[in-house]
């Protein structure tokens, strides 16, 4: 591509396996257990890294505690905390950082242990501090399910979109989780009642949790971490796996505005800026790595991302041409996704794991000759306040 | 006996003090600013429209339309979880600023709450201030 800059690459990775810990390991752990393994898969070891980016989950202060926790004295560090699309906002940091040749070696690091916590993510209560916020919005007993199910309603009643459309991306979804070992064992671990392929009748016929979103549209709630190595086109040549560039990254935020659309989300800003310092087309993506916390986030993403129009997502998801053996579409979410594999609370850096193993050839449903991936994190709440990180991915 | 209640707003919090203590007079306030007219929801210490930050308060008229809403069917909460189903909504007050409350005062939320329809505030009293719940018109 004329104007494209391999100025950073993903060279290590690694997904930690286990989705209930059982209490027996912290996020620290996670977190270190994982950075250990990516640094292998690069070849390269803890004294390397240069720069760290971390979003707190660990606890204590960010940055600076993951550093004494791994032993190394980062030249930078960022402590970007934007919710489960931190690690699209740190990879696009770690890119720059890299390019303007302050860090050589950037280690990204996750662990959470919200299963084995029972947090009840998606329909416990919500707020309670001290802040505005939580003082405006907690008295309705507003779930985070009904949240973005307040997206899907408005989406339905604009455009049309129907639940059987918006359960394609949950059958889809479950299609490549049964091709995932870990993902199968992730929903044994969680005890899933019926561990199988779906169909668009199954999630329609799941139970509602907040109209119109039924079970089956919404992600589990995991133990789980991962670490990302990314590094400089000096390492990365050196590295044992093939590079995978960082070839564009966009960031925004979205928040409850007067009159505001509540049908688009941030990555209306951020994935114009991303295609386009990568210098591609959506039609042109392998592979889109879209953070599911549910249908409607999908759907809504797959609009913003420009892979269609908006409100034409309804439609254009139909038929099954999201999977990975399908032609017409992206393979989206070939790991099973945050409904089917992994979503311990920031299911970001997932998005990118899954994006490079595919970009390598070592996905469970992989997708022939993958070229180029999306990743695109929302964090936060996409029906109200919320980030979007979109991360364009290339191999050589 | 039930003493278990909603989560109440505190009266602590700074920026949405003024708000919840207008809602002992039963009276939904929102900011605006002199300078610029700038509408400001929630209430904060600063215009964002402009740094010649001049808010002052206005109350709202209480009516409004359904943006957006959800059934909610299962809740952990221990107020919630015995108030299933119930209908939580993004509104949209007549004079711009967007709200989120329930929808209350009808008999299946399943079947009788609507995108786009007319609500009017209703109160839910507590000691310290009032709850603005939104029913249909």
């Amino acid at each position: 591509m004329t104007g494209q800059k391999r100025e950073a690459a993903i060279v290590g990775i690694h997904e930690f396996p286990s989705r209930d810990v059982e209490g027996e390991l912290n996020p620290l752990q996670i977190k270190a257990i994982s950075a250990a393994a990516a640094l292998a898969d690069a070849g390269l070891n803890w004294s390397d890294v240069d720069a760290i980016y971390d979003a707190g989950e660990g606890g204590g202060m960010g940055g600076l505690t993951i550093a004494e926790y791994f032993q190394i004295n980062p030249r930078v560090i960022d402590t970007t905390s934007v919710g489960g699309s931190s690690y699209q906002f740190h990879a696009a940091h770690a890119r720059r950082d890299i390019a303007a040749g302050k860090a050589r070696v950037a280690l990204l690091t996750y662990g959470s242990t919200a299963h084995s916590n029972a947090r009840a993510i998606g329909v416990g209560g919500r707020g309670g501090g001290l802040h505005p916020v939580d003082n405006m919005e907690s008295f309705p007993g507003m779930t985070l399910v009904a949240n973005y199910a307040m997206v899907a309603h408005r989406h339905m009643h604009e455009y049309g979109t129907t639940s059987e459309q918006l359960a394609e991306i949950s059958v889809a979804t479950r299609y490549h989780a049964m091709r995932n070992p870990e993902a199968v064992a992730a929903m044994e671990a969680l005890e899933f009642l019926d561990i199988r392929e779906t169909t668009i009748e199954d999630v329609i016929n799941s139970r509602m949790i907040a109209d119109p979103l039924h079970l089956l549209e919404c992600c589990m709630i995991s133990d789980g971490g991962g670490a990302v190595v990314i590094a400089s086109p000096e390492v990365a040549k050196n590295c044992k796996k093939p590079p995978v560039w960082i070839l564009g990254t966009g960031e925004a935020t979205k928040y409850p505005t007067m009159g505001g659309d509540i049908t688009s989300s941030a990555a209306v800003i951020s994935a114009p800026e991303a295609f386009g310092e990568a210098g591609v087309k959506p039609s042109e993506i392998d592979i889109a790595m879209i953070y599911d916390s549910f249908s409607i986030t999908v759907l809504t993403l797959l609009e913003d991302l420009g892979f269609c129009k908006k409100g034409e997502g309804g439609a254009w998801v139909e038929g099954g041409k999201l999977r990975f053996d399908q032609p017409g579409g992206p393979a989206l979410n070939t790991d099973g996704g945050g409904l089917s594999s992994n979503h311990p609370g920031m299911r970001g850096i997932f998005l990118l794991l899954e994006a490079t193993r595919q970009l390598r050839g070592e996905s469970t449903s992989q997708v022939k000759d993958a070229k180029l991936a999306v990743a695109h994190g929302n964090g936060g709440m996409l029906g109200a306040r919320h980030s979007g990180g979109t991360v364009i991915l290339g191999s050589d | 006996m039930n003493d278990i209640t909603r989560p109440l707003p505190k009266l602590e919090e700074l920026d949405t003090r003024p708000f919840w203590q207008a809602t002992q007079k039963r009276q939904l306030t929102y900011q605006q600013c002199d300078n610029c007219g700038t509408i400001v929801f929630y209430s904060r210490a600063q215009c964002t429209g402009c740094t010649d930050s001049q808010l002052s308060w206005k109350t709202a008229s209480g009516k409004g339309t359904v943006y957006t809403y959800s059934v909610v069917r299962q809740s952990y909460h221990p107020f919630f979880r015995n108030l299933v189903p119930y209908a939580v909504a993004w509104i949209d007050l007549e004079e711009g600023p967007r709200i989120l409350s329930n929808i209350t005062g009808v008999e299946d939320p399943l079947t009788q709450v609507k995108i786009g329809q007319s609500v009017a505030v209703v109160w839910e009293e507590h000691e310290e201030l009032c709850i603005p719940l939104f029913k249909p018109v």
